[in-house]
């Protein structure tokens, strides 16, 4: 199999390798407005000491933080044809990609790394709200099949990190295609016999949402996230109402039955860890 | 009476030309008569030449045109013996998408399809086509239904995209799209939908991850709408036009990407000038669509579509 070849080739990168954050910054809270010292706030995993605020983490952070130290591996994702449509709106859809990678260092809005989660195998894919708005075209979509065929490879349960602002315009109908696409990510995952679970972070919304994202074995959600299919502003120019308190956010989803559990960051990979071995009693035995 | 599109104008004024003349009783009744001939002729070398090129924000106005066949017409016209089916079996049911059991060409299969209506009533009974998680639910239920007895299933897809409403996100939108997304995929029956208007986004791929996905020539089929995209980013809705252009929504866009595998000619100046002939191709087209899929199994009809689906995007093709 020659995508197999092409991105399973173990490369070992440093996934705390990202720019250093200097120790004398002070960070504000957008929610409390209490002044933070940044050393403390990525001690806490970016989650406020003063209101227990949930801030927006990145894909590399996601992966630093849920595996047992040193396990991960992250893996080469399958090049996917940039640009299909050659979209141009006010700006060129090649520079705004070229934008987003000088921004991030990253290839798209996905990460894919497998590792341990409390000594247990587990494939995690992560996704980077800062790449593009975490917007879903050909190379997240891709991204999440080739986690989805690793999880199976490797026997072990697929934890996705969803964060989007839902489809990537400026891939057209290709980036529609990745709900199918990614569906089918899923099926290959769980008819494998192997947990599937989506942890749905700060924002996840659109076209994300409406596949992959909520075909976990299990949902969790992020303290505060925002996840739903239709935009607020498009809601309520449509049905002219105002939309009522904490409308669509982890802990009225939870409400509503649409998520197993709201989840704080700080006690995530135990959960997850814990989840893992409660589902694998076959293999345990 | 016949509603015209912006771009139809000089259309409008011949044939609102035409009418007057067949009104006047006149005399000299063979130079009427004449005279309207050359008309009726200029009319449609017109349909022909504006219908030839139009513009991709032009095929949205058609696709979204109210006299264009709605998927409830198909039905009527292609479906013998068509009984409707109702409900999510959950919480309700939801008229903007319609399905049930009937007879197309002498198959049993099962049809579904977002409904637009084409009154006032009818468009507020289905509201507009968009559709609720009963929706979805009800579709995903049918689809189910059609896999247990091994009818084929056809979806004819119309709408602007699924409902956002607060009820709708309330009772998990998203997560009805997805299952129902899964629904097609996982069918274990022949799957062809066709996109007979407008294929707006996920509510439309809702219904239509089908083996074969077929477009009628002037129907679009994006992941935003062009006002939408217009709106985000141009900042400015009045752009739609050129994001129309940009988005790549037509039929010919999309089969050249390979995201539909054929498109259904419309007659001349569109399906709505044409309603029942249009229908009639559409049939045709399914059956040769689907006859081939019929003597498959499940297990190669499953896996060939998800290799289909697979496959998207992946190669260059623009
Ligand atoms: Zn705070």
């Amino acid at each position: 199999m020659s995508w197999l070849t092409e991105y399973v080739r173990p490369k070992i990168r440093t996934l705390l390798g990202r720019r250093e954050i200097p120790d004398n910054l002070w960070v504000q809270c957008p929610a409390c407005q209490q002044m933070i010292f940044s050393r403390e706030l990525e001690k806490n995993l970016k989650v406020c000491p003063h209101c227990s605020h949930h801030m927006r983490a990145t894909a590399a952070e996601r992966l630093a933080w849920i595996f047992d130290e040193s396990t991960a591996t992250r893996i080469e994702l399958p090049k996917v044809p940039a640009d299909p449509l050659r979209f141009r709106d006010s700006k060129r859809y090649a520079d705004r990609l070229r934008e987003a990678r000088e921004k991030t260092h990253l290839e798209d809005a996905i990460l894919v790394a497998h590792g341990s989660i409390g000594g247990q195998r587990a494939v995690v894919a992560a996704m980077e709200f800062d790449f593009m708005a975490g917007s879903m075209g050909a190379a997240v979509g891709e991204g999440i099949v080739a986690a989805a065929r690793l999880a199976v490879l490797q026997e072990a349960p697929l934890i996705v990190f969803t964060a989007s602002g839902g489809a990537r315009m400026q891939e057209g109908a290709v980036s529609l295609m990745q709900m199918p696409r990614t569906v089918i990510a899923t099926r290959l995952v769980k008819e494998a016999g192997l947990p599937f679970i989506t942890v749905l972070t700060d924002p996840t919304t659109g076209g994300v949402t409406a596949s992959f994202a909520m075909l976990g074995d299990i949902q969790i959600a992020e303290p505060g996230a925002l996840i739903g299919f239709a935009g607020a502003r498009v809601i309520e120019q449509t049905v002219r109402e105002t939309l009522p308190e904490g409308f669509q956010r982890a802990e009225y989803l939870h409400a509503h039955g649409v998520i197993d559990m709201v989840v704080p960051r700080p006690v995530l990979r135990d959960t997850l860890a814990r989840l893992i071995s409660l589902l694998r009693v076959r293999e345990a035995a | 009476m016949r509603h015209f599109l912006d771009f139809e104008k000089p259309i409008a004024e011949l044939e609102g030309k035409i009418e007057e003349l067949r009104r006047l009783s006149d005399p000299d009744g063979i130079n009427i008569a004449d005279e309207v001939a050359r008309l009726t002729e200029k009319v449609d070398r017109q349909l022909n030449v504006t219908y030839a090129r139009l513009t991709p924000w032009q095929k949205t106005q058609v696709a979204r045109h109210p006299d264009r066949p709605k998927a409830s017409d198909y039905f009527a016209a292609l479906l013998a013996d068509y009984t409707p089916l109702a409900g999510d079996r959950a919480y309700a049911d939801d008229a903007a998408i319609i399905g049930g059991l009937g007879r197309f060409h002498g198959h049993s299969v099962v049809a579904l399809g977002t409904e637009k209506g084409s009154d006032t009533d009818s468009r507020v009974a289905h509201n507009f086509g968009m559709a609720r998680p009963e929706g979805y639910r009800k579709a995903r239920r049918l689809i189910e239904l059609a896999g247990r007895f091994g009818l084929p299933v056809l979806s004819f897809i119309d709408t602007a995209g699924a409902f956002p409403g607060i009820d709708a996100e309330a009772r998990g939108q998203a997560e009805a799209i997805a299952r129902s997304i899964e629904a097609c995929l996982a069918a274990p029956v022949p799957f062809v939908a066709t996109i007979i208007g407008e294929g707006g986004s996920g509510g439309a791929v809702a219904l239509a991850a089908g083996d074969r996905v077929l477009m009628l020539e002037h129907a679009v089929y994006a992941v935003i709408s062009p006002e939408g995209c217009a709106s985000i980013l141009w900042r400015d809705a009045a752009q739609a036009s050129a994001a129309a252009e940009a988005l790549r929504l037509t039929a010919e866009d999309l089969k050249r990407m390979k995201l539909v595998d054929a498109i259904i000619s419309e007659p001349i100046g569109g399906a709505h000038r044409a309603p029942a002939q249009t229908i009639a191709t559409v049939g045709q087209a399914i059956e040769e669509q689907l006859v081939p899929l019929l003597p498959l199994d499940a297990a190669t009809l499953i896996a060939r579509r998800r290799e289909k689906f697979l496959e998207m995007g992946r190669e260059a093709a623009a």
